[in-house]
């Protein structure tokens, strides 16, 4: 019996300071964005031709929007199947930001305009991004050299000279 | 005994050649021979050339964008998107030997990009002039 408490009074203990370490991860301005979903279509079609921007980065609303105008985006047909497209919309939604950034009534459409990248870039030159090396705030791994594989932290940074 | 390792041997070859049979789902010349019977039967059509195709993909059409805007003058070399810089893998079968392997995929990429460059989409004619001239490329 003693046995039984003094494992969990040390199961108790490794709990907390395992909960303890990740809140000061998460806390750290190193953290960055990782992606943890996946999808394998929403993978190949997006990065077709940027990196696949992480779902989190936007609200639901704003992909519906992303998603149903491909023909235009951002000034080039992007369009899909149907089939793909309803695959991709699907796992976007689910796994994107619970955060509101609407407040003109519109889903924003570009990431850069969030409050999020706004905060995270204010350190950022304007030289930097003129750069062309950079040539534009979309193009994310510029500077985050593991962007492609959805991890933007801080620490992976390279910005090009 | 023989037969057994013969029938055996038959197998694994059979297995082994497997993965290449379904690595692709068209091959260049049958995706070229869909646009073909899609062409011959529009008015005006005339047998696909290399010469047209490469005139097609060098000239800038609309917005001041051509085909080699992206995929450059040489296309069996690498290319790069006009927006986002994101490397394009180069076009010519010869050089990449995954293009024009996948009709599915052949029509998304035609339709967007015609759309992109000449505010339409290609006709058949175009596309397999293109594909002619592409196929003329050596690496």
């Amino acid at each position: 019996m003693l046995f039984h408490i003094k494992n969990f009074t040390r199961n108790v203990a490794v709990a907390l300071a395992m909960s303890a370490t990740l809140s000061v991860a998460q806390a750290d301005d190193h953290d960055g964005q990782k992606r943890t979903a996946d999808n394998a279509r929403w993978k190949s079609e997006c990065s077709a031709c940027h990196v696949a921007y992480p779902p989190g980065m936007l609200p639901a609303e704003s992909w519906r929007a992303i998603m149903s105008g491909l023909d235009k985006h951002f000034g080039s047909d992007a369009s899909l199947d149907a089939a793909s497209a309803s695959e991709i919309t699907a796992f976007l939604e689910k796994n994107a930001s619970a955060k509101k950034y609407n407040a003109s009534g519109k889903p924003l459409l570009r990431i850069t305009e969030t409050r999020s990248f706004k905060s995270e870039h204010s350190e950022v030159s304007t030289s930097v991004w003129k750069n062309p090396k950079v040539k534009s705030p979309a193009n994310c791994g510029a500077c985050h050299t593991k962007a492609e594989s959805g991890d933007f932290n801080e620490d992976d940074v390279k910005i090009p000279k | 005994m023989l037969r057994v390792i013969f029938t055996l041997g038959s197998v694994l070859m059979l297995i082994a050649e497997l993965p290449i049979q379904s690595a692709f789902a068209e091959t260049p010349i049958e995706v070229l021979a869909t646009f073909k019977v899609e062409a011959a039967g529009t008015p005006g059509f005339q047998e696909f050339s290399a010469t047209r195709g490469e005139n097609f993909f060098k000239t800038k059409h609309n917005h001041n964008l051509s085909c080699s805007t992206c995929h450059t003058d040489n296309p069996a070399a690498q290319g790069k998107h006009s927006e986002t810089d994101k490397i394009i893998k180069p076009l010519a079968p010869a050089a990449n030997e995954e293009r024009f392997t996948d009709m599915k995929k052949v029509a998304k990429w035609f339709k967007r990009n015609c759309n992109d460059v000449l505010d339409r989409e290609c006709t058949a004619q175009e596309k397999g002039d293109v594909i002619t001239y592409l196929l003329t490329i050596h690496k």
